[in-house]
């Protein structure tokens, strides 16, 4: 009995230490989601019919680095929507933590920004969680299969007169032509993501 | 004899203050120090060098809200554990090449662990030196064993206790 119980112990702590999956890597196909908007409607990735794919972005209102990069985002959208890889914008941060981020200052930051894309509130977190966002801004392109295509930031610098390298841009026009993504991961400082006090 | 009382009565006034004044200015320079600007190299080294001490490297920015929320919680480890470096790297030179800022915040906030200001541009190259899984969000840490490589990576902003809850799981066999 003492055995049986040691066993199931170790099976405990061994199931308990085992590492979680952190997220999607590029290849891995996405599971849709279904979240509320700005507008108070819920918006999922099967709502888009006739896209050819997505950026997905987990943004938020307050962070230094979300805001430097806010006009780029708003900008990404205005190029791509219309060839089809429309940008659906996530806030992870919980309001507990960063009160900035809270729904009322999401619908009131999209409306001052102009934003003509999706801002969706992750109240939970598990989207985030299951994408593997740490920061923001951190951007997934998808393709229409829903395959993760690029992770990583939009560009190689937050000093627009700096920009050397537009990765998102390049993953997407690259997905356009149904060409490989040159440069499919990247890293960028950003803000964690402000996640719940457990 | 007057000259000779007040010269004796001049030198030990000398005596009383000099060391008043060493101790001064030693306590000056130790209530803030200055900022050091570094390669990657330098924090690799931290990382792999063999030390007596716990290494903690926390990374933070002078616009990080919650990096400058829990920067107390390192500099309580620094002035209470022998047995723990601290290293507080600031990466704002990445998106804001101003290291002024860094020193005035450095000064402002008396800090007194190692304050580095590290000098990259390119993260997709030095993060990965740092933590292959690090994505880039900050505030970050990394808690080294060097004696043994075992290690701790916390890309989340750090609350009362976890450091040393941390610090005792690198050390544990």
């Amino acid at each position: 009995m003492t055995r049986v119980l040691t066993m199931l112990a170790v099976v405990t702590i061994l199931v308990a230490a085992a590492p979680m999956k952190q997220g999607y890597d590029i290849g891995d196909t996405v599971a849709d989601f279904k979240l509320k908007n700005v507008d108070g409607k819920k918006v999922a990735l099967a709502d888009f019919k006739s896209a050819k794919g997505f950026i997905v972005i987990f943004d938020c209102n307050t962070c230094p680095v979300s805001k430097a990069y806010n006009e780029r985002i708003i900008a990404l959208h205005k190029k791509y929507a219309s060839q089809g890889f429309p940008v659906l914008a996530i806030n992870p941060n919980d309001p507990e933590v960063s009160a900035g981020d809270s729904f009322e200052k999401m619908v009131d930051y999209a409306r001052k920004k102009g934003y003509e894309f999706p801002y969706l509130v992750d109240e939970t977190q598990e989207v985030a969680k299951a994408f593997g966002a740490t920061n923001t801004p951190h951007v997934f392109v998808l393709t229409k299969e829903l395959k993760v295509a690029y992770i990583g930031s939009i560009d190689n610098s937050r000093d627009e007169s700096k920009i050397t390298k537009k990765f998102v841009e390049e993953a997407v026009d690259a997905l356009l032509k149904g060409q490989e993504v040159p440069t499919p991961k990247t890293k960028a400082l950003g803000c964690t993501i402000k996640w719940k006090n457990a | 004899m007057v000259t000779l009382h007040f010269h004796i009565r001049f030198q030990s006034v000398i005596r009383l203050i000099f060391p008043l004044f060493l101790l001064t200015s030693w306590s000056i320079s130790l209530s803030a120090q200055s900022a050091q600007v570094v390669k990657v190299d330098v924090l690799k080294e931290l990382i792999e060098k063999s030390s007596d001490q716990i290494q903690v490297i926390n990374f933070w920015a002078t616009w990080c809200g919650p990096c400058v929320k829990e920067m107390p919680l390192f500099e309580k480890i620094h002035e209470t554990r022998d047995d723990v470096h601290v290293s507080l790297v600031s990466v704002d030179l990445d998106l804001d090449p101003n290291p002024a800022k860094v020193h005035k915040f450095v000064e402002r906030k008396k800090l007194k662990s190692t304050v580095y200001i590290l000098n990259e541009t390119d993260p997709n190259v030095w993060i990965d030196v740092i933590e292959k899984k690090w994505q880039g969000a900050i505030p970050a840490t990394l808690i080294v064993n060097t004696q043994t490589g075992k290690r701790r990576f916390v890309d989340k902003e750090l609350h009362e206790g976890d450091l040393e809850k941390l610090i005792e799981e690198v050390k544990a066999d």
